[in-house]
């Protein structure tokens, strides 16, 4: 059954999104938030990891953490889904279970 | 603590400075500066709306340093002066009058 | 008054996730009072504290990134910001503020705080701090 998986922390700075990704079944999601936005963006050195993984898992990415950093939401990467507090609460009720990636 | 303004209990910390700073109005700076025996002028208001700008526009409250310098840049040199600044308010300048603003303490005053 | 040092402030974490970025800004704003050579590098992570339009309303904290423009008036003017570090974000200065100050010496004309450097370049700068300070 789907997993969600959840990442805070900066992909430039702790292995957290690597671990994640490895672990990420296809069919799960990841929702990224606080300092884990910043992977969602496009141009870095990790959007061709998280553009490749998108074949696989259902990326999501909190809106208010992209507006806290200044991230604009046109330029995260095609096919990951911003998300408010609610969808949030929607995709841990909606899921199996959680991993978070700490 | 708190502060009784127009009837309004208005929370403060044990040094005076208002805790949540939305709760400011000029009625409020005059009941504080009441409190300390200050009748504030023109003069006063100056300082103290400069502050308020000052904060709106970075977030911080200015350093005592910073602020004679931005005053006398704004106002002119004769009240760019910690002489003038301490004669407005004498329990220090960034201080008092960043109370009165119902702005936080500034960052490394003591 | 004492001998002069050159202190850097090395910032190398995201805002808001943790409390590195905030206590750096504070301790730079108290030790400004002290009249030595300061300077700030941003890199790795660090570089994104200065981005501009944040907005943390929706998170519930302070947004303290409009405080890294008052930075001039505190007479702290040398901001260097590692190229490759922007590079690896998908940043350029574009998407940070414009950080500016203006120059006592020269009839107060406004002047960029912000120096654009290689990491090789900021690898020297460092090394010739007398004190480096690490956020």
């Amino acid at each position: 059954m789907a997993m969600l998986h959840t990442v805070n922390k900066s992909p430039f700075e702790r292995t957290a999104l690597q671990s994640c990704l490895g672990h990420a079944l296809e069919g799960a999601s990841v929702l990224l938030f606080e300092d884990g936005v910043y992977a969602a963006m496009q141009g870095t050195a990790v959007s061709a990891q998280v553009s490749e993984a998108l074949g696989k898992v259902r990326f999501y990415v909190l809106g208010p953490d992209l507006r806290a950093r200044g991230l604009r939401e046109d330029r995260v990467i095609d096919g990951i889904q911003v998300v408010d507090y609610d969808g949030f609460v929607d995709l841990v009720t909606s899921h199996d279970n959680v991993q978070a990636w700490l | 603590m708190a502060l009784e303004v127009n009837g309004k209990v208005i929370e403060t910390d044990e040094e005076g400075y208002l805790a949540n700073i939305n709760d400011w109005t000029p009625e409020v700076a005059d009941a504080m500066a009441k409190a300390d025996g200050v009748e504030l002028t023109d003069n006063h208001w100056e300082v103290i709306n400069f502050l308020r700008e000052y904060y709106d526009e970075y977030q911080i409250a200015p350093a005592v340093r910073v602020l004679t310098k931005a005053i006398g840049k704004k106002l002119g040199k004769e009240k760019g002066n910690s002489k003038y600044l301490y004669e407005l308010f004498p329990y220090g300048p960034a201080k008092q009058a960043c109370k009165y603003a119902g702005l936080p303490k500034p960052t490394g005053c003591v | 008054m004492s001998e002069i040092k050159k202190f850097m402030y090395v910032n190398r974490k995201a805002p808001y996730g943790t409390i590195y970025a905030l206590e750096s800004l504070e301790v730079v704003l108290i030790g400004a009072a002290f009249d030595q050579d300061v300077s700030l590098a941003f890199l790795d992570d660090g570089v994104y504290q200065l981005t501009k339009d944040q907005d943390t309303s929706g998170i519930g904290m302070k947004n303290f990134s409009p405080t890294y423009a008052a930075l001039g008036d505190y007479d702290v003017t040398k901001i260097y910001v590692e190229k490759e570090s922007l590079e690896e974000r998908g940043l350029s200065l574009d998407d940070l503020q414009h950080l500016t100050y203006e120059d006592e010496d020269d009839d107060w004309a406004e002047k960029d705080s912000i120096r654009l450097v290689s990491r090789e370049e900021l690898a020297r700068i460092m090394d010739e701090q007398d004190v480096l300070l690490s956020f």
